[in-house]
């Protein structure tokens, strides 16, 4: 699914400008802790969390994350937004929670780590 | 190619740059053509580690050497070091405040998440001396 679908989906704001909008998203993974993400190896990969801060950039980054979504009506800082925009990173920004954001996706083929 | 070293200090306790170490590492490696999948574990294993140096090491330095083979890197801090290191690799164990946590980290997986990246790992920690994380991964097995 590519991220404009995504977006469209969950209801999603794209925050930054800079991203493919031809990146296919396979899989993904819904975590606010970033050690738990950096355990999980997929690739094409979406990330989910309700966690605000520059290390979800900079894990998205070390993955190889292709686009993140802060769920329940969180904004990442315009500090982020730059952040994101530079490593080529999609934001997005949904009011859905983590498990309904997450479930809409699955039920629209996004898979996620041991299945 | 002959040997490229890079040095960076890790500032303690500002979690805004916290990975710029390993971001830079991370860059140079794609520059050189090193494979996406290594290129993934390392910056996996240098974030960690990163990441515990500014957490629990009141910050450190990153000595980063890549010559055609493999890439070494210790990162080192002068801080409390590790009481037990065998209880401090288990998946979940951390001492981490709550504050840390709520900045996503201190799920007690760092170190887990290290070993399974790198292909030699070597911890050397001593009570209130610091802890050095050595990390090599090779470029092909
Ligand atoms: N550089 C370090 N200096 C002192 N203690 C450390 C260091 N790195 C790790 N530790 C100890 O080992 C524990 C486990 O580390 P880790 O697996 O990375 O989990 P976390 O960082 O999430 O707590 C930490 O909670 C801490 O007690
Ligand atoms: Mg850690």
């Amino acid at each position: 699914m590519k991220i404009p679908e995504i977006a469209q989906l969950i209801k999603a704001e794209i925050c930054t400008k800079n991203h493919d909008p031809d990146t296919e998203i396979l899989s993904a993974c819904s975590a606010d802790l970033m050690s738990d993400v950096m355990a999980f190896s997929k690739s094409n990969a979406l990330l989910l969390t309700g966690l605000v801060n520059p290390q979800v950039i900079r894990t998205a980054e070390m993955m190889d994350i292709k686009a993140v979504v802060f769920v329940r009506g969180k904004k990442p800082l315009e500090s982020m937004i730059a952040m994101a925009e530079e490593k080529g990173i999609a934001l997005l920004a949904t009011d859905y929670p983590l498990f309904v954001a997450s479930g809409k996706l699955y039920q629209n083929g996004i898979r996620g780590r041991g299945e | 190619m002959s040997t490229i070293v890079r040095d960076y200090s890790i500032p303690a306790n500002d979690f805004t740059i916290a990975g710029e170490a390993s971001s830079s590492v991370r860059k140079l490696l794609s520059q050189l053509g090193v494979s996406p999948d290594v290129v993934k574990r390392t910056s996996i294993a240098m974030y960690e580690a990163e990441i515990n140096a500014v957490i629990h090491g009141n910050g450190g330095k990153a000595h980063v050497e890549i010559d055609e083979s493999k890439i070494y890197i210790c990162i080192s801090d002068e801080g409390p070091g590790i009481a037990d290191l065998d209880l401090a690799m288990q998946e979940g164990y951390s001492t981490a405040p709550d504050s840390i946590r709520e900045m996503g980290f201190g799920a007690g997986m760092g170190l887990s998440n290290i070993k399974k990246n790198s292909d030699i790992l070597y911890i050397e920690t001593e009570i209130n001396k610091g802890t050095k994380v050595n990390i090599t991964v090779f470029f092909s097995k």
